[in-house]
Order: C-alpha cells, then sequence, then structure tokens
C-alpha cells in the first residue's frame, strides 16, 4: 500500500497493455489496472484484421509502423499471437462501389498505403476463392491478422516479464488527485502513482468523468461471426470497398467473417444481442466474396465493442489541465494501430519526443472553432 | 407478436407445457430440432422403422398423438439459431429461416451427455450410453456386436437391455456404483414402484442373459489401433478414485460409456440469467421459482434443462411452467392457477425421492476427473489436453473463459457442450470453486448453422450494407 508507482495504467487492453509494457521497460515503476482479464474486451474479442484498407487516413503512417510491430510481435513483445502477414484485398462488385473504392484507396494510398488497383481478373489471381463477380479490387501486401484470442496470454506474459505489477480483476472506481500524484481507487485498495493513463476503450468516458472531464465516447457493436474449422478457401484478408467486410481463414481452418455491422450492448453490458438479420446480411457479403465459404457451418457469434470519439480520430496524449495524467483509446481500427500509438504515448511519457504527433483531446473538449488534430 | 408463448424443446418438459399453455386458449409455438416430438426419452423412431413395443415409444406416441390433437403450433425439424430479447427467436427449417415472436418463452432444451475422458474415449467404437440410446430407440441399430457398457446411473442397465433385445452381445456392464449403492436407495426408488419394477425387469433379462456386472469399476482405457477392440477396467472407490487392484482387459468392438448428463442452459445463460451450481443436478442451473419462473421476467425454464430431475419431474415442471405463463399472461385468474397447479405440483413432490436417487447416482464424481491422465484431450473438437488446460492455470487463466481464449477448450463445433463441464472441474480443482470458474460464455447459433441455409438466395443489390465507416 505504501508504494508509488511511477505510472499507473487503468485498462488492460492493447493500448493499456502496450504503454504499461515501455514505460516499464523504459525504468519505471508500472502497474496495470484492470477490472476483468487482460485484453478481454475489444483488444481479445475482435476479427484481428491488421489492415490498412479499412484504416483512416490519417492514421495511415500510425497502422503502417503498427503493422511492422505486430508482424515483429515475437521480438518486442516476446510472444506469438497467431500473426500472419498476408496479401490484402478489397472488393468491389458494382460500378457505384468502384468509384467508392478507386476515391478510397486512392486517398490511403497518398497516405502512404502501398494500396494497388487491379482487375477482378488479377484479384482471382492473388486469391482464387474470390468470386469472378469481382470488377476492381485494392490489393495491398501489408495486410494480414492475428490470433485476437491470444492477446492477452501475450501480454500477460510480457508485462509479468518487464515487472510490472498485474491488478486483473480488480475494477477501479475513481481517481483522487493529491500532492504527489494520483490515488486510484480499486475494489482491493488505492494504488497511489505519480502518473496515470486512462485506457479503458468505451469505459474512458466514464474514466475522464472521475477527473471532472467531459468526453463523449461513442460506443459500436460490432458483431462477428466464425465458422467451424473448414478446408482451405481462401488465403488473404478480404474486404469490399465501403468496409463492411473483414474476411479471412486462419490457419486451423476457422473463417471469421466480420465488418462492423452493429448489434445491440452498450457500455455498461456489453455485446448483449446480435441482430439476426444483420447477421444474414453479413454472411451474404461473405459468401459472395467467397463463394465457397457457403458450405461452412457458423460454430458461433458474438459481439465486441469499439470505442468512437466525436470526430472518429484517437483520444491519445496528455489530459488538459491535468499534469502527468493521460489518455490512450478509441483509435479506429484500434487492434491494428493501438500498439504503435500507445507506444508513442510511453515515451512521451518517458520524457522522449515521439516519432509521429499525438492525438490530444482538447480539440474534443473546446467548441468547434478548436484546433484539430492531426489530418 | 406472432405468438403467445415460445416453447424450445418438445420432450416431456416442453411438450407438456405447451399442452398446459394451449389448453387455456394462449398461441403457443413449441421448436425441436428433431422432426418428431418426444424428446431423448421418447424419441421417435426414424420415419419407416418399425421398432418393437417399449413403454418409451407408447410414452411417445401418446405424447404425440395429445400435440397432434392440441392448438399448439408445431414448429420440428427446426434449428433455433438466434434468440433475441423480448422474444424473437429464428429458426431453419424446410422453408428457410422463419421468425416467431412471444413475450413469453421456455426453455425445454434437455440435458446433454457427459464422459469423463479417458485414454482413447476418442476412438471409433467409443460412444456416449445417452448416443446409445438413440441409436436403439430412433435408429434400431447397434453400437457394435460384442459391446462394454459402462459408466453410471440408470442408463448402463437400459442400454444394455437394449443391446441384448436387439441380438447383441453385452461383454460386461461396468459400473462405478457398487451393489450397495444401488440398495442404499431401494426406499427412495421404491417410491415409484412402476419404475421400480422396470428396473428390475432389465436386471433379470440381463441376468437371464448372464451378462457379467463389474461393480465399483471404471474404464482406465479403450485400447485398438484404428477402432476399440479391447477395453481396459480398474477398479474404483465410492469416489470413483481408482484403486489398487487387478485390471480386466476384454475384447469388444464397441464401447458406450457415460457419466451422467449436464443440464442444456445455454438459453438461461444466453440471457444471463441468474445460475446456481448444483452438484446433483448435473452442474449449472438457473435459479427458478417453484413454477420454472428465471430470473428474467418473460423466461421460464423446466425439464432436464434446468437441472437434472428426470422425466417424472419434467412433465409435472413442464404443466407447471405453461400454468405460470398462462396465469402471467392473464389468460388463468389466480385462483385457476392455484386449482390447477395442484396435481403437478403434487406429482414432482412425489417424483422427488426418486429423482433425486437417480440425479445422486450420475452426478459427478471429482476423483474420477483428476484421475484423467495429463495427455489425455478433453475437448475434442479442438484436441485440447488435460495438461494444456492445466498449463493454462499456470499461465494465469483463473476462469473457463480466459482458459479458453489461452487454449481454444470449448471453441469447436459443440461450444464447450461436451466439455465444459470436466474442463471446468478440472480448473475448479486448482482455483478453488466451480462457482469462481464459471461457464462459458453463451452465444448463438444454438447449435452450428450452415451458412448456406442461413444466407438462403438473395440478390447483392438487396444485401442492406450499411453506411461506408468513416475516411
Amino acid at each position: 500500500m505504501s508504494t508509488t508507482y511511477d505510472l499507473a495504467v487503468i485498462g488492460g487492453g492493447v493500448h493499456g497493455s502496450t504503454c504499461a509494457l515501455f514505460a516499464a521497460r523504459g525504468g519505471m515503476k508500472v502497474a496495470l489496472i484492470e477490472r476483468g482479464p487482460l485484453c478481454r474486451e475489444a483488444s481479445g474479442v475482435n476479427a484481428g484484421t491488421l489492415t490498412m484498407q479499412m484504416t483512416r487516413v490519417a492514421l495511415i503512417p500510425y497502422a503502417l509502423r503498427a503493422h511492422a510491430m505486430w508482424a515483429n510481435a515475437s521480438e518486442w513483445l516476446g510472444h506469438d499471437v497467431g500473426v500472419v502477414v498476408c496479401d490484402g484485398l478489397s472488393l468491389a462488385f458494382t460500378e457505384q462501389e468502384e468509384e467508392l473504392l478507386s476515391f478510397r484507396a486512392g486517398k490511403r494510398r497518398e497516405a502512404g498505403a502501398p494500396i494497388e488497383l487491379i482487375s477482378g481478373a488479377d484479384a482471382l489471381r492473388v486469391e482464387p476463392g474470390i468470386s469472378d463477380k469481382v470488377r476492381l479490387a485494392g490489393y495491398c501486401k501489408v495486410d494480414g491478422y492475428a490470433n485476437a484470442y491470444l492477446t492477452g496470454l501475450a501480454f500477460r506474459r510480457a508485462l509479468l516479464g518487464a515487472g510490472v505489477d498485474l491488478m486483473e480483476n480488480t475494477p477501479a472506481s475513481g481517481i483522487d488527485r493529491e500532492e504527489s500524484g494520483f490515488a486510484v481507487k480499486t475494489a482491493t485498495g488505492v494504488v497511489r502513482a505519480k502518473r496515470v493513463v486512462l485506457a479503458g476503450g468505451v469505459w474512458i468516458e466514464p474514466m475522464l468523468g472521475w477527473l471532472g472531464i467531459d468526453l463523449p465516447i461513442k460506443t459500436l457493436i460490432n458483431q462477428l461471426v466464425v465458422t467451424e474449422r473448414v478446408r482451405p478457401v481462401m488465403r488473404t484478408v478480404v474486404g469490399i470497398a465501403n468496409g463492411l467486410l473483414s474476411l479471412k481463414q486462419y490457419p486451423h481452418g476457422t473463417v471469421v467473417i466480420g465488418g462492423g455491422w452493429q448489434g445491440i450492448g452498450d457500455r455498461e453490458r456489453g455485446g448483449v444481442e446480435l441482430m439476426p438479420d444483420r447477421i444474414v446480411g453479413n454472411v451474404r457479403l461473405a459468401c459472395h466474396a467467397i463463394p465457397e465459404l457457403k458450405d461452412a457451418r457458423v460454430a458461433r457469434a458474438w459481439a465486441g465493442l469499439e470505442a468512437e470519439t466525436a470526430d472518429a480520430l484517437p483520444a491519445a496524449g496528455p489530459i488538459p489541465g491535468i499534469p502527468d495524467a493521460y489518455v490512450c483509446g478509441s483509435v479506429h481500427s484500434g487492434y491494428t494501430s493501438g500498439p504503435y500509438i500507445a507506444r508513442l504515448l510511453a515515451d512521451r511519457i518517458l520524457g522522449h519526443e515521439p516519432a509521429l504527433p499525438l492525438f490530444p483531446i482538447d480539440r474534443l473538449l473546446n467548441s468547434g472553432d478548436a484546433e484539430r488534430g492531426p489530418q | 407478436m406472432s405468438h403467445d408463448v415460445i416453447i424450445l424443446g418438445a420432450g416431456p418438459a416442453g411438450a407438456n407445457a405447451a399442452l398446459a399453455a394451449a389448453e387455456t386458449g394462449l398461441k403457443v409455438a413449441l421448436f425441436d430440432q428433431q422432426p418428431e416430438a418426444g424428446g431423448q426419452v421418447w424419441r421417435a423412431p426414424l420415419p419407416g422403422l418399425a421398432l418393437p413395443a417399449s413403454p418409451e415409444k407408447a410414452g411417445g406416441d401418446a405424447l404425440r398423438a395429445r400435440l397432434a390433437a392440441s392448438s399448439v403450433d408445431l414448429r420440428l425439424g427446426r434449428t433455433v439459431w438466434s434468440v433475441g430479447a423480448h422474444f424473437r427467436l429464428d429458426a431453419l427449417g424446410p422453408d428457410g429461416n422463419e421468425t416467431v415472436e412471444a413475450p413469453r418463452l421456455i426453455a425445454a432444451t434437455g440435458a446433454h451427455e457427459r464422459v469423463v475422458p479417458f485414454p482413447g474415449w476418442t476412438l471409433p467404437g467409443v460412444i456416449g450410453l445417452a448416443a446409445a440410446t438413440v441409436l436403439l430407440k430412433s435408429h434400431g441399430a447397434l453400437p457394435g456386436q460384442r459391446v462394454v457398457v459402462a459408466g453410471c446411473g440408470p442408463l448402463l442397465a437400459a442400454v444394455a437391455t437394449g443391446i441384448v433385445k436387439m441380438g447383441g452381445t453385452v461383454v460386461a456392464i461396468v459400473d462405478l456404483a457398487g451393489p450397495g449403492d444401488w440398495l442404499r436407495l431401494l426406499p427412495a426408488l421404491a417410491t415409484q414402484p412402476r419404475l421400480l419394477a422396470r428396473g428390475a425387469g432389465w436386471a433379470l433379462k440381463l441376468g437371464g442373459k448372464r451378462v457379467p456386472v463389474h461393480f465399483r469399476h471404471g474404464v482406465r482405457a479403450a485400447l485398438g489401433a484404428d477402432a476399440v477392440a479391447r477395453v481396459r477396467l480398474a477398479p474404483v472407490d465410492a469416489q470413483g478414485a481408482f484403486t489398487a487392484g487387478p485390471e480386466i482387459t476384454l475384447e469388444a468392438d464397441a464401447l458406450t460409456v457415460g457419466h451422467g448428463l449436464v443440464p442444456g442452459n445455454e438459453l438461461p445463460r444466453l440471457f444471463r440469467t441468474e445460475q446456481t451450481f448444483d452438484r446433483r443436478r448435473g452442474g449449472f442451473v438457473p435459479v427458478l421459482d417453484a413454477f420454472g419462473r428465471t430470473s428474467l421476467d418473460g423466461l421460464y425454464a423446466c425439464g432436464d434443462g434446468a437441472g437434472l430431475r428426470g422425466v417424472l419431474v419434467a412433465e409435472a415442471a413442464g404443466q407447471l411452467a405453461g400454468l405460470a405463463c398462462a396465469h402471467d399472461a392473464g389468460a388463468l385468474t389466480a385462483a385457476a392457477f392455484a386449482e390447477r397447479t395442484k396435481a403437478p405440483a403434487a406429482a414432482a413432490a412425489q417424483a422427488r425421492p426418486f429423482s433425486d436417487a437417480m440425479a445422486g447416482m450420475m452426478a459427478l464424481r471429482p476423483a474420477q476427473v483428476a484421475a484423467i491422465p495429463p495427455e489425455t484431450v478433453v475437448c475434442r473438437c479442438e484436441d485440447v489436453t488435460r495438461a494444456e488446460i492445466e498449463a493454462a492455470y499456470d499461465d494465469g487463466a483463473r476462469d473457463l473463459n480466459q482458459m479458453k481464449q489461452f487454449t481454444r477448450c470449448g471453441m469447436g463445433p459443440c461450444q464447450g457442450r461436451f466439455c465444459g463441464d470436466v474442463a471446468g472441474e478440472i480448473l475448479a480443482a486448482k482455483v478453488g470453486s466451480r462457482e469462481k470458474v464459471g461457464t462459458y460464455t453463451a452465444r448463438p447459433p444454438l447449435r452450428p448453422v450452415p451458412l448456406a441455409d442461413l444466407m438462403g438466395s438473395f440478390d447483392y443489390g438487396d444485401i442492406p450494407i450499411p453506411r461506408p465507416a468513416p475516411l
């Protein structure tokens, strides 16, 4: 109880865990406080896609660097998260989708994503599993996926190895500011630290509320479907022009179908209910893209939470007006970009200049004429 | 709303719930995956198959006749894949997807088989005891020509008799319990003279065929190159732990083995109703009032899926749940409800000693789980061994869902229905209790469904694709 940590991170998803890991490796004494087990919300139940073709343009430089981190997870994380680097395709089936795809791929390309536009015939050569109805495809060699459910295991081992005090199953209920820092109130006692990082995903909103800051965070309820193991039906990550499909087959044979079709739920209850019509819609889209998939059976469907700020850009940086308090999260396609953005914040906390700008939340707290974050 | 009440499961509990609710004038939809009502205990023979008369067939035929004559909307041969709040149910049937809605839902989904793993249990030729009853009752087929019947509880004698009746050879019955265990139950069993007489009949029939019975023995291993060829037995103590003593090896081409049943309570778990762990009742069960109401308004549960009590209690509990629905829907006055529930409540009470005795014989014996060798597969969908489950504990997994993420245990087609109880027991031995370890999170679909059936036929242009994500 008498220990004062250099840093307390609240929230043990990809953002909080990465931030805690690099801060500890930078020499800080770190506590990581998580209400459940590590990486069991968005960071553990998402579709695991590591793609540029669904990433926001402003995040492409971050996502490219994060992709490299995931690809080398064994080097910095020390443990395998089942990352497979492979080609990615974003498909257009209609003229309208061709236009959308050309525009979106163009913008992402300008931001640095190595996306080429290829014909349907060329796309079939890249991915023999796709439908012959493809008219145009975005083709990117920087793509792939992780086994999201292994994230918690990997970070758990790494954090313990780095000497982080891991406080799992320890809900935090508030923060008091003290002269020398912060007192985090938890179910099992008070944790004192000179600095805090709020990395609670969709729970960043109530966490900031503890410090008197009102930052609305929208909760998305993303539906996902996984099939039983089936023979190989595809070898790439497949999406569609508007981003509402993500599809990949894992080495063990299961196919995960996602894309952000919305279920029912909220921050308090999680993803409580799936919309059957939207499962059917998502499945139709998947089978339209990869026709052979129709022979598989659905083993499980679920819903995971995703956090989104008003401008759908991250909340990652210092908390205005409260020295030594930081926020880290709400990153769109956060699983892909999360490790890099959280690492930037850890650099900042360690007193180094981050290699790329952070996303301070000042822009979201002031009125409309406030400065915008990086675009 | 298309109906007043939806009932999932057309076994003794669900069918009686449907009849009781329909008699009060409620519009009832009754769903089951099987093409005929009856559940497992009264499972109908496959169409066109003429099987010899049996009390199960007679009981099932009577129930099916009552349902046919009732106003119940029978939705049989349906695979329910989605169950939503207030309540919406989606099922795949002969004409594709169908959706029904009702303010009340009764879960009567029965039980799953439990097999406590042992080396060789995944060999071809090894099947569950309950699975063997399906083969016998529904398919009129034998599990093998020379069969070892092993495990615990009343299914041992039922399956062995069924095999003998169909001309197969029962090499031996291997019972975890001893004669003394059965004798101690006699007073409780005698409360149901008809069932006791049936059990005695089985015993006589098997005695007449000189079927050897190895009491207080368990299966140590099933052996064989490509299929089971031999079964090795060893003596066990009252807790199911193997003890010193001579092992017995039997030649056989099939082993039917089962160690009781586990309540199939996915529906209450899907709705996150209050649960409690009850070892006698087979595991985690929903907390219910005397009429089957769960902690969620409008959701009821009855039958073995709500805790193992057997067919007699299931029939009564089904009637009670059906009447409770009718009362809650305003179709029965409080007085009429009190009057009509008297008989089923009395029947349930009368069946209780017998039901408790049988459930006790089938409850999981922790020492038996403790005896599973480290390299033995526990999750057969994903080939996860006992050692891997324990390694996940060493890596920090403290509940079933975390262990599942570390190992893939329970991620396969059965979604943990088969391994969840034993895996929970293995982890609980380390963590401290089954309550702490919890249950796998229940998710749709309730049973695996083919994508082809789910999507039906469609035009790409008709897919309601949501707005693009922000660029």
